[in-house]
């Protein structure tokens, strides 16, 4: 389900007439896009923030990908525990003291967190990130027992 | 007042790249208008402001990082970003500024110097 992408926050001092208007463009919007059946996300409807997130496997790693687009770096938790990566956050309110009046709020502000099971165990002390450009990249260097070797033949 | 926050996705159905609508936050003040854009993986280079018949246009192309092997769990989408916003006529449309930081886009549209608010002292 990818319209959950184009949910509005819940929280908006809009009019009747505008909120109509968005849910049109919005069903416009759903049908304009390509299908793409994703049910991993459809559990969170209901709970606000729900940023995407990829996961790659290679010979040596496992990567995960994130999409936080404005956040500070201090404000991403990484945590493993138990061959479950979990990646939590908050963006925190920006103080409105410029006398500013919100005319349209999509952006999610809160907490958010994703947690993944991961296919294989990793080395818990290699775990590096990075943040660039709102994307968050994790990588988990596999642990050295999973890792595939070549075996010579003597 | 409030066309800026009046939008037009339906602009030219032409148009043969997909896009997605990236959430956009609107913020008025006295002297202009503040837009938030989210384009995670959009940098400077990727991202692309342009004003025609009275729409404000924010483009932005993505430098996704290249991890490699194979992708056994996915969510994001591949598409660019696109989204359209007519603008107030009060707005400078010569005065916009944009900047990108972690694939947050702030635009400054600036209100014209005429419909400023303005106190008048009695004399």
């Amino acid at each position: 389900m990818t319209l959950i992408r184009y949910q509005t926050a819940e929280l908006t001092p809009w009019s009747a007439a505008d909120r109509w208007s968005n849910l049109r463009d919005d069903l416009n919007s759903f049908f304009e896009l390509p299908f793409r059946s994703n049910f991993a996300r459809t559990g969170q409807l209901f709970s606000g923030w729900s940023p995407a997130l990829d996961l790659y496997q290679s010979n040596d790693n496992v990567v995960a990908v994130v999409e936080l687009p404005g956040m500070r770096k201090e404000d991403i938790e990484i945590s493993l525990h138990d061959g479950t990566l979990t990646i939590s956050g908050e963006r925190k309110r920006e103080s409105n003291s410029h006398g500013e009046k919100a005319e349209r709020t999509e952006r999610y502000v809160g907490t958010f967190r994703r947690s993944i099971a991961l296919p294989t165990r990793v080395d818990a002390d290699k775990v590096s990130a990075t943040y660039r450009n709102g994307i968050l990249t994790v990588t988990l260097p596999k642990a050295e027992e999973v890792k595939p070797k070549q075996i010579q033949v003597s | 007042m409030n066309t800026l926050t009046r939008e037009n996705r339906n602009g030219d159905r032409a148009q043969t790249e997909q896009f997605v609508a990236p959430p956009v936050n609107v913020m008025e003040a006295d002297n202009g208008y503040t837009l938030e854009v989210e384009m995670p993986g959009v940098n400077k280079d990727g991202l692309d402001v342009s004003v025609e018949n009275n729409e404000l246009t924010i483009v932005g192309r993505r430098s996704l990082p290249i991890v490699e092997g194979t992708l056994i769990h996915h969510e994001s989408r591949p598409e660019n970003f696109r989204r359209t916003l007519e603008l107030d006529p009060s707005i400078d449309a010569n005065k916009i500024s944009a900047k990108v930081e972690q694939g947050l886009v702030t635009l400054t549209l600036p209100k014209a110097e005429h419909v400023k608010p303005r106190k008048i002292t009695i004399s």
